[in-house]
C-alpha cells in the first residue's frame, strides 16, 4: 500500500522537523529566557554558535512536510490549509521573523540592532511552534475535515491549546538539552550547568502538561486518545516517557553522552505515536490515508524520490552533523575576511 | 465548472484581488535573492579555485568575503521560500487540492534539491577554518549542481502550470490516469529552464561585478578590485549572447505553446499575417494601440521568420478566457523591456570581448564601469519582467485552459488577507532593509581594514577577532591575506578580545 507507506513518511518527516527544528527552537527560547544583554551575553553567545550550521538544513524538513502533504494527499492539504487559515499564517510569519532575526544578528556589530533582531528572533521561536503545535492538535481532535471553513473554533480547542504548549515545552527541553552538550563541546562548563537545570525545568514542563493533557483530551480527541492509550500508540507512548526519563536520568548524573540521542527519541516516538494512534486516518475521524491519497502513479514516484532523498540526503547529513558535532565547523571571523570595526560599532 | 460560471457571472471573488498581490510580492521578493542562491556558490568556487591554484591571496580573500554574504543571503532566501510554500496552500488551496499530485512532484526533487544545498552551504561556509583548503573545495563541488536541481523543480512545477499535460480529466473535471514524467518534462520545460538558469548567473554575475565596478569608480583600482571584478564580469559578459538567444527560442516556444500569453507579449488583437510589432505602446480596450514604435511585418518575422507567419490574435479566445487589455499591456511592456535590456547587455559584453580582444586588459574609461555598475541593477529589474510576463501572460488561468485562478483561490475573506498582506509588506521591508544595511556594513567593514591595511591607517583600530572561537592559524587558506597588492598589510592576527 503506497499510500500507508507515503503516510508514514510523512510521519517520520514531521518526527524529524520537531526533532530537528524544534531543537533551533528551543535554542530560540532559552535566548529569550536568558535576560539582559549582560547576563545573557554567554548562553547568547552559545546558542548563535551552536545553531547557526545547522539551523538551515532543520528547517527544510518543514518544505518536506509541507510537499509530502499536498502530491501525497493533496485534499487533505488543501482541507487543513482552509481550515486553519490563521495559525498557519502566523507560523509562517513567525518563521520568517525568527530565521531574519537570527541570520541577521550574527553579522551586526552595534548591541542596540543586536537587541532587536535577537529579541525577533527569540519571540518568533515562541509563537511558531505554538502555532504549528495547535495546527497538529486541530487536526487530531478531527475539528477539520473537507470543507471546514477557517474559523478560530477549529483551533482553540482544548486539544489545540495544549498541543501547542506542549510543542513550546517539548522545544525548550530538547533546546536546552542539546545546548547542554553544545556547551561542553565548546569547553563553556559554567553553560553545562546552567543547560542542565533548564533541561530539568522544561522536563517537568512537559511532564505537566502531559499529565493534565490525559483528562482533557479524552472526549475532545476521541480517536486519537483511544489510539495513544492502546496498541502500538501506547508502546511507542511509554517508550517515549522511558526515553524521556532516561535524558533526565542522564542530565541528572551529568552523563553526557547519550542525552542528545535519548532527548531526540523522547519526541520522535512521541510523534510515531501519534501516527500509530491516528491510523487509518489522515482527518480523524473523516478522511481516511486511502480516501485521500492522490494519484497511484504520483505516489509511486513521490516513494522514489523519498528513498533517493534518503540515499542522497542521509549521508550528507550524517556529514554536517558529524563535522559539526567534532567541532569542525566554525563561523568566518573577521579576520578570516579582514574586516575592521568601525567608530560606532560597539562590539 | 459550474461554480466558475457563477463566479464569472458576478464577477471575480473580492479575495482574489489581495491573494494575487500577495503571492506577487512575495514571489517577487524572493525572486531577488534566487540568482544568489543558484548561482553565487558557482562564483565564488571559481575565485576559489584561483585562489588555491595559483596561491593568491587576495582571489581567497574575495572567496572568503562573499562566503560572508552568502551566509547572510542564503537565510534570507530560505524563509522567503518557505513562506512560498506556505502561500500554495493559503491562498491557492483550490489549486493544490485538485492539481497537487499531478505537478507537486517537482517540488519533491526540489525539496532533495535544497537538503543537500543546505548541507553544502554550511559545510562550505563554516568549513574554511578547520577543513583542509583543498578539501573545503572539493566538498562544495557539487554545490553548483544541487541548486540546479532545485531550479530544475521549481521551474518543472511553473512550466506545467503553463503547459498542464500528463493526465486525463473524467467526467467530475478531476485529472485522472496521472503521468508523471510528462506532467514534469512539459512542453514549456525545456525552454524555460534554461533560459532562467542562465538569468541567475548573468545576474549573479553583473550584480557581483557591478559591486566593484562602484569600488573602481570611486578610485579604487587596485588588484583585488581588479580580480573581483573581472572574474563574475566575464562569466556574465559570455553568457550574455547566450542568453539573448536563448529568449529568443522561449519566446518562439511561447508562440508555438501558448499563442495566447504570445499574443498578450506583442499586443496582437486580431489574428492574420504580416502582423507589426509594437515597442512598447499601450492596448486599448477596442484593440487599438497607442503609443510605441511600430514595425511593420516585425512580429510575423520574429515568430516564424517569414512575413506570412499566421500570428493568433488575443481575440482568438472569448474575453473571458484570455488576459484584460490592462493585463495584456503590462505584460507586452515587461517582455518589452526584458528584451530590451537583454539586447543591451549583449552590446556591453560585445564592449568587454572588443576591449578585451585589442588590447588583453579592462577597458579603461569610466563609462564602461557606468554601465557595468548599472547592468546588475539592470539585472535585476529582467528578471521581475520575465517573471511578470510569464505570469501575468497567463491570466486568468491558474492551470492554462484548466483551471482558472478564481476557482483556485480560498474564501478566506478578502480583509483578512489584505491585512496579511499588510504585515507581510512591512516584514518583508524590515527585513530585506535589514539585509541591505548588514550587507553594506561588512562592506564598508572590510573597505577600513583594506584602506588600513594599504598604509592609511585611520583612527580606527583594526578590528579583532570576533570574540570565541579557537583561532585558525594552522589553516592555511585562513591566513588574513594583505590587502590591496600592496603585500605590507598586516598578516599578523590580532588575538585580542577573546572571552
Ligand atoms: C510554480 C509556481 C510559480 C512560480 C515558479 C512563479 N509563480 Fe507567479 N504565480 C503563481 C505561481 C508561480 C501562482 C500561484 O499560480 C499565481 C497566482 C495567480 C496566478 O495566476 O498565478 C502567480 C501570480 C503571479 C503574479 C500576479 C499575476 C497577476 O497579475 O494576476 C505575478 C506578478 C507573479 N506571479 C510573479 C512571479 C514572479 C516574480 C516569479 C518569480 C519567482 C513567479 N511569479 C514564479
Ligand atoms: C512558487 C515558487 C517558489 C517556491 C514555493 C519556493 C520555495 C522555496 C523554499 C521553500 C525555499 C527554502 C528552501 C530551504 O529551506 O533551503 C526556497 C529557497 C530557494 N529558492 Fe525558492 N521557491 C519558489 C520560487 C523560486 C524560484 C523561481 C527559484 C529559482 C530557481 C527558486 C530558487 C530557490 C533557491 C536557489 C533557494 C535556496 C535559498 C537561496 O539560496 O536563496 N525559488 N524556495
Ligand atoms: C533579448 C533577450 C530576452 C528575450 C527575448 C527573453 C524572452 C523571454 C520570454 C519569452 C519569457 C517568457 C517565457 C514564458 O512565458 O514561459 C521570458 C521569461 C523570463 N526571462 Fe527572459 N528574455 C530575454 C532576456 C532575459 C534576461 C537578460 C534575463 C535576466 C537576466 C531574463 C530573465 C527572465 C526570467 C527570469 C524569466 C521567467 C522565467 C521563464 O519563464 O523563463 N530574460 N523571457
Amino acid at each position: 500500500m503506497m499510500a500507508d507507506l507515503i503516510a508514514w513518511v510523512l510521519v517520520v518527516v514531521i518526527a524529524a522537523y520537531a526533532c530537528g527544528g524544534g531543537t533551533d527552537y528551543g535554542a530560540g527560547f532559552w535566548d529569550l529566557a536568558a535576560g539582559g544583554a549582560e547576563r545573557g551575553q554567554r548562553p547568547r553567545w552559545l546558542i548563535d554558535h551552536a545553531m547557526a550550521p545547522v539551523w538551515e538544513i532543520n528547517n527544510v524538513w518543514l518544505i518536506f512536510v509541507l510537499v509530502l502533504m499536498w502530491t501525497g494527499f493533496p485534499t487533505m492539504f488543501q482541507a487543513v490549509f482552509t481550515a486553519l487559515w490563521l495559525p498557519l499564517v502566523l507560523a509562517a510569519v513567525g518563521m520568517v521573523l525568527r530565521g531574519a532575526g537570527f541570520a541577521l544578528r550574527k553579522p551586526s556589530k552595534r548591541l542596540a540592532r543586536r537587541r532587536v533582531f535577537g529579541a525577533v528572533f527569540a519571540v518568533a521561536s515562541l509563537v511558531t511552534p505554538f502555532f504549528l503545535g495547535a495546527v497538529l492538535g486541530a487536526v487530531a481532535s478531527g475539528r477539520v475535515a473537507v470543507g471546514t471553513p477557517a474559523s478560530a473554533h477549529v483551533w482553540t480547542g482544548p486539544t489545540s491549546i495544549l498541543a501547542g504548549l506542549l510543542a513550546v515545552a517539548a522545544t525548550a527541553f530538547l533546546g536546552a538539552v542539546f545546548l547542554g552538550a553544545d556547551a561542553r563541546r565548546f569547553g563553556a562548563d559554567d553553560l553545562v550547568g546552567y543547560f542542565r537545570l533548564r533541561a530539568l525545568l522544561a522536563f517537568c514542563a512537559v511532564v505537566v502538561l502531559g499529565v493534565v493533557a490525559v483528562p482533557v483530551t479524552h472526549h475532545d480527541a476521541r480517536h486519537v486518545w483511544h489510539g495513544l492509550t492502546h496498541g502500538l500508540g501506547l508502546l511507542m507512548m511509554l517508550l517515549s516517557c522511558l526515553a524521556g526519563v532516561v535524558t533526565v536520568l542522564l542530565v541528572w548524573l551529568r552523563a553526557h553522552r547519550w542525552q542528545r540521542h535519548t532527548s531526540v527519541a523522547t519526541l520522535a516516538l512521541a510523534v510515531l505515536a501519534w501516527g500509530f494512534a491516528q491510523r487509518p486516518y489522515l482527518l480523524p475521524t473523516s478522511m481516511t490515508v486511502a480516501q485521500g491519497a492522490g494519484a497511484a502513479h504520483t505516489l509511486r514516484w513521490l516513494g522514489l524520490v523519498s528513498l533517493i532523498a534518503a540515499v542522497l540526503v542521509g549521508p550528507a547529513l550524517f556529514l554536517v552533523y558529524r563535522l559539526d558535532t567534532q567541532g569542525t565547523l566554525e563561523p568566518l571571523t573577521d579576520t578570516d575576511t579582514v574586516a575592521s570595526g568601525l567608530p560606532g560599532d560597539d562590539l | 465548472m459550474l461554480t466558475s460560471a457563477l463566479q464569472l457571472a458576478s464577477g471575480t471573488p473580492p479575495q482574489l484581488l489581495p491573494s494575487r498581490e500577495l503571492m506577487a510580492f512575495t514571489l517577487a521578493s524572493h525572486i531577488l535573492l534566487v540568482p544568489f542562491g543558484v548561482a553565487l556558490p558557482f562564483i565564488t568556487l571559481v575565485m576559489h579555485y584561483r585562489g588555491l591554484r595559483r596561491g593568491d591571496p587576495v582571489a581567497l580573500k574575495l572567496a572568503r568575503r562573499w562566503s560572508a554574504v552568502m551566509a547572510v543571503q542564503f537565510a534570507i532566501g530560505v524563509v522567503t521560500g518557505t513562506v512560498l510554500s506556505f502561500e500554495f496552500g493559503l491562498l491557492w488551496p483550490g489549486m493544490m487540492g485538485r492539481w497537487g499530485d499531478v505537478f507537486g512532484l517537482g517540488f519533491g526533487v526540489e525539496a532533495w534539491a535544497f537538503f543537500l544545498e543546505a548541507v553544502m552551504i554550511a559545510v562550505y561556509l563554516y568549513g574554511w577554518r578547520r577543513l583542509k583548503p583543498w578539501t573545503h573545495f572539493w566538498l562544495a563541488v557539487p554545490l553548483p549542481l544541487a541548486a540546479l536541481m532545485g531550479a530544475f523543480g521549481i521551474v518543472a512545477a511553473n512550466s506545467w502550470m503553463n503547459t498542464p499535460q500528463g493526465f486525463r480529466l473524467d467526467q467530475q473535471g478531476r485529472p485522472v490516469d496521472v503521468d508523471v514524467q510528462k506532467a514534469v518534462f512539459t512542453p514549456m520545460f525545456g525552454p524555460e529552464y534554461w533560459h532562467f538558469v542562465v538569468a541567475m548567473f548573468l545576474t549573479a554575475g553583473y550584480v557581483v561585478a557591478g559591486v566593484y565596478a562602484v569600488g573602481w569608480l570611486r578610485g579604487r583600482r587596485d588588484r583585488y578590485h581588479r580580480l573581483g571584478f573581472t572574474v563574475p564580469f566575464t562569466i556574465a559578459a559570455v553568457l550574455s549572447p547566450v542568453q539573448f538567444f536563448l529568449g529568443d527560442s522561449a519566446a518562439r516556444s511561447v508562440f508555438h505553446k501558448q499563442p495566447v500569453k504570445f499574443a498578450a507579449m506583442e499586443i496582437v488583437w486580431k489574428t492574420s499575417t504580416h502582423v507589426p510589432e509594437y515597442v512598447f505602446g499601450r492596448l486599448n480596450s477596442d484593440g487599438s494601440i497607442s503609443g510605441g514604435i511600430r514595425i511593420p511585418q516585425l512580429d510575423s518575422i520574429l515568430a516564424g521568420f517569414r512575413p506570412s507567419t499566421k500570428v493568433t490574435g488575443l481575440t482568438s479566445v472569448p474575453a473571458a478566457d484570455r488576459p484584460t487589455p490592462a493585463e495584456a499591456t503590462i505584460v507586452h511592456f515587461a517582455f518589452d523591456i526584458m528584451a530590451t535590456i537583454g539586447s543591451v547587455l549583449v552590446l556591453l559584453a560585445l564592449w568587454y570581448a572588443w576591449v578585451w580582444w585589442r588590447h588583453r586588459g579592462l577597458p579603461p574609461g569610466r563609462w564602461f564601469y557606468r554601465c557595468a555598475a548599472v547592468a546588475g541593477a539592470a539585472c535585476l529589474v529582467t528578471v521581475e519582467c520575465g517573471w511578470i510576463a510569464t505570469e501575468v501572460g497567463r491570466q486568468p488561468w491558474i492551470v492554462y485552459g484548466n483551471m482558472r485562478v478564481s476557482e483556485a483561490v480560498t474564501h478566506t475573506r478578502a480583509g483578512g488577507i489584505w491585512a496579511v498582506f499588510g504585515v507581510v509588506i512591512v516584514v518583508y521591508v524590515a527585513v530585506f532593509w535589514s539585509f541591505l544595511a548588514v550587507v553594506l556594513k561588512m562592506r564598508t567593514r572590510w573597505r577600513v581594514a583594506d584602506e588600513t591595511a594599504a598604509g592609511l591607517r585611520a583612527a580606527v583600530a583594526p578590528e579583532v577577532d570576533t570574540p570565541y572561537g579557537p583561532r585558525g592559524e594552522s589553516d592555511p587558506a585562513a591566513v588574513g591575506a594583505p590587502a590591496g597588492g600592496s603585500g605590507t598589510g598586516p598578516s599578523d592576527r590580532h588575538p585580542g578580545g577573546d572571552r
